[in-house]
């Protein structure tokens, strides 16, 4: 609770410093799904810890040593704010002044993160997919008709006493997943994109079969399903570099995409967005479907034990 | 020349083919590069067409081409392996996951080594340390989960560190290009930020390579990890830190800097001995051949860092080479301790008994590659401590030669027990299998070893090519800061 409190706090945070698209990521991933996924760690384990048998001096030290070390490192920063610090005179002008010309987009967030940097974006993409092949390589379970069946008997008697929540809910997803897509197709113009948009979206499906239960959902959106969008969303990325080479580009140069080099950037900064918006989407969804899985095969062996 | 890594991002579940062929044409495409970069300087190549400092630059000169080569060669003998020898270590469905990882991280070390971008440094790390972490769990021993959490908490501590240090550079000077870092650090060289941004990176990068007080986590991530796995990060994971390591403290911040801001040298030749000594005195007491090894592999980064921190063109040449020089060694070591685990299902020191003669050339691989960790001549492991001794002396450093010499003492220790237990005991053990039931590894398992054990030999004669291209790169790296 206390971290997701942090998260939000944090977000708030970075809307007073001018930085909106991060305080939204932060707010639907740190408070979000984060969370979410801490809570579903402890019900698959236990509430309390054990009792600490060391303690931990030495790491209070090197906690203590760190934040010294910090602070004195904030000595000599600039101020806040002050319009002669190095960042804001080096780099970040030719990004305010002329990303417009160049690439198009009202949000200069979206430029940079998009196109001046998009191969740090591309390896963030690649970051999420290798998070979710970890979850998928360690968690998965096989999942065998007979246990589907205990799980299915399990969840129906759990899942009939949230009336309200299921109806709620039923009335909340569709404009769940309308906002992803706004959330997504706005990034151009304000706050937003597909990390973000990925990010809702898989709240939405994460929602639905938290009340619903798993097999449910899964009807719906089956693992193999997700794994081959997990990796199409990076492929998509990937190959917009790819096709900007053979047209007689750099990697990801966008500007040889079409005639117009404007044009060009949008068509490049959309593709890449939408990759984007699918990996993060099925990654969330693969490792909460794992973990949840790998959560209610549990209880399921132990009532079929019973 | 960004085409050879987007060709690696491919993730379909590849299968080993696929895998193969992927770090086949990075290998492939290493060594082109280095050849130009040997004959024309250095390479920059703007990504999405947007000039440095605005856009991210691939870099490569000798320096990277020369890891690239490394990473990339180690990788794709060990692929050669890996279908056989995962087949008993790791269940069958989860084989395709296997390699999407393998090559997930192999991606992420290479992207490290090209980049010319401090933030992308980090994307990269965090993609080759993730996937490290799962690989690792995937180990077959469930000891093998506790290792892969060790080393989880101290890797993502050592990428925070580096990424608070590169935060704090790019506060002080508005960029993330290394070269542009390095041409705007000096100015604002004298403040307590950049100290303290300097302090985070090199903790940061000393935890990732295992450095002596902070290689806690590395025995048991490499002796419980697939045995294919332990092959491929012993040859390659600790190189890259040393590689980022000499990038930042030479290129980035400056030589003058780097060694003048903190006790460096002082810091790292202590450091790097104790490192020899305490991790080659650990190893004497495994009773697990890759335990054994694993502190082996810390004892030889001490070796690296004391080259490191002579500062001097010898010096960093020695580093330079024993890197390459290591890879080939621990990659023959590593991968016959693989063909083992395949063949008798441990790697306790006990289990060996005998094997000398029941695999027979499995046997002499791990022989030929002690040999080479403790320095013998004609192998590559002389080549390196040759140099790292000239370089030594040649700054009248002679007590710390001496100590070095000792050090290999100790390894002539460790591997005489291997081939002790190995070739002079009886063949039964408790809880023996019958002993017809041991075999001589595959040929898919002997063709890599017996390739890395010839190069060990080759290099070890004929020593142009390594050294010249190791002079060349540590040349040029004090070039770019005197």
């Amino acid at each position: 609770m206390l971290s997701g409190i942090y998260g939000l706090l944090s977000a708030s945070f970075f809307v007073a410093m001018d930085a909106v698209d991060v305080a939204f990521t932060e707010a639907s991933v740190g408070a979000g799904i984060s969370t979410l996924l801490m809570f579903l760690a402890i019900t698959m384990t236990e509430r309390r810890d054990h009792s600490v048998r060391h303690k931990p001096w030495l790491a209070l030290i090197v906690v203590v040593v760190t934040g010294a070390l910090l602070i004195y490192g904030t000595l000599d920063m600039p101020y806040f704010g002050s319009a002669d610090a190095p960042i804001h005179v080096h780099v970040a002008p030719r990004y305010i002044n002329d990303s417009m010309q160049e690439i198009g987009v009202i949000n200069l967030v979206t430029s940079v993160l998009g196109s001046y940097r998009a191969f740090d974006t591309f390896g963030e993409v690649v970051v999420i997919f290798t998070a979710g092949v970890g979850v998928l390589a360690l968690l998965s379970v096989s999942r065998r008709p007979e246990n589907d069946a205990k799980i299915d008997a399990l969840n129906v008697s759990m899942h009939e006493q949230h009336l309200i929540l299921r109806i709620v809910i039923k009335i909340l997803i569709p404009f769940i997943l309308l906002f992803a897509l706004y959330v997504q197709f706005h990034g151009d113009y304000g706050p937003g994109g597909g990390f973000q948009a990925g990010v809702i979206f898989a709240a939405a499906v994460i929602l639905y079969s938290m009340l619903f239960g798993l097999s449910t959902a899964r009807r719906v959106i089956n693992q193999p399903l997700t794994q081959f969008i997990a990796a199409l969303g990076v492929l998509l990325y990937g190959s917009v570099g790819v096709v900007s080479l053979l047209n007689g580009g750099n990697f990801f140069d966008y500007n040889v995409l079409s005639d117009d080099p404007v044009a060009g950037q949008h068509l490049g900064i959309l593709l890449i967005e939408a990759g984007v918006g699918l990996t993060v989407a099925s990654v969330m969804i693969i490792i909460f479907f794992n973990f949840q899985g790998r959560k209610e095969y549990g209880q399921g062996q132990a009532k079929g034990d019973v | 020349m960004a085409a050879p890594l987007c060709l690696l991002f491919r993730h379909s579940r590849a299968a080993w083919l696929f895998a193969l062929i992927a770090s086949g044409t990075a290998l492939v495409i290493s060594i082109l590069l280095l050849q130009q970069v040997l004959a024309t300087g250095l390479i920059s190549y703007a990504l999405g067409g947007w000039q440095a400092p605005w856009g991210i630059e691939y870099r490569i000169d000798t320096l990277n081409a020369f890891l690239l080569l490394i990473i990339s060669s180690l990788s794709t003998v060990v692929l050669l392996a890996a279908d056989t020898s995962i087949s008993k270590e790791i269940p069958k469905e989860k084989h395709s996951l296997f390699y999407v990882l393998y090559l997930l991280s192999l991606t992420g070390m290479l992207g490290i080594v090209a980049t010319g971008d401090a933030f992308n440094v980090f994307v990269f790390l965090e993609i080759s340390s993730l996937s490290a972490y799962a690989l690792i769990a995937l180990g077959s021993d469930r000891r093998a989960l506790w290792a892969s959490y060790q080393y989880l908490i101290m890797g993502t501590i050592g990428a925070t560190f580096i990424l608070i240090g590169i935060g704090l550079m790019y506060q002080m000077t508005g960029t993330l290009n290394m070269h542009d870092l390095s041409n705007r650090l000096p100015e604002v060289a004298q403040t307590r930020t950049v100290f303290t941004a300097f302090a985070f990176v090199i903790v940061g990068v000393c935890l990732k390579l295992a450095l002596f007080p902070l290689h806690l986590w590395l025995p048991n991530a490499y002796a419980y990890a697939p045995s294919i796995v332990t092959a491929f990060f012993a040859a390659t994971a600790t190189k890259v830190a040393i590689y980022l390591l000499i990038r930042f403290t030479y290129s980035v911040f400056g030589f003058s800097f780097s060694f003048t801001a903190l006790p460096l040298q002082l810091l790292f030749v202590v450091l790097g001995v104790l490192g020899i000594f305490v991790a080659s005195s650990a190893a004497i007491y495994q009773s697990n051949v890759k335990h054994l090894f694993a502190y082996s592999s810390i004892a030889q980064i001490g070796y690296m860092i004391v080259g490191f921190s002579i500062s001097t063109v010898a010096g960093l040449t020695a580093t330079l080479l024993h890197l390459f020089n290591h890879a080939l060694m621990k990659g023959a070591l590593f991968l016959a301790l693989a063909a083992v685990m395949h063949r008798i299902g441990s790697v306790q020191l006990s289990a060996l008994k005998g094997l000398g003669r029941e695999m027979p050339l499995t046997m002499a691989a791990i022989v030929a590659g002690g040999l080479s960790l403790i320095g013998v001549p004609l192998t590559v492991g002389f080549v390196s401590k040759w140099y790292l001794v000239l370089a030594l002396l040649e700054n009248g450093w002679w007590p710390v030669a001496m100590l070095i010499l000792l050090g290999s003492l100790l390894a002539i220790v460790y591997v005489w027990r291997i081939v002790e237990v190995a070739y002079f005991q009886p063949r039964v053990g408790p809880g023996e299998l019958s002993k017809d039931s041991v075999r001589e590894a595959p040929l898919a398992f002997l063709v890599p070893i017996w390739l890395l054990v010839i190069a060990n030999v080759y290099f070890g004669i004929d020593t142009r090519l390594s050294v010249e291209v190791a002079q060349t790169a540590s040349e040029s790296l004090f070039g770019l800061s005197q």
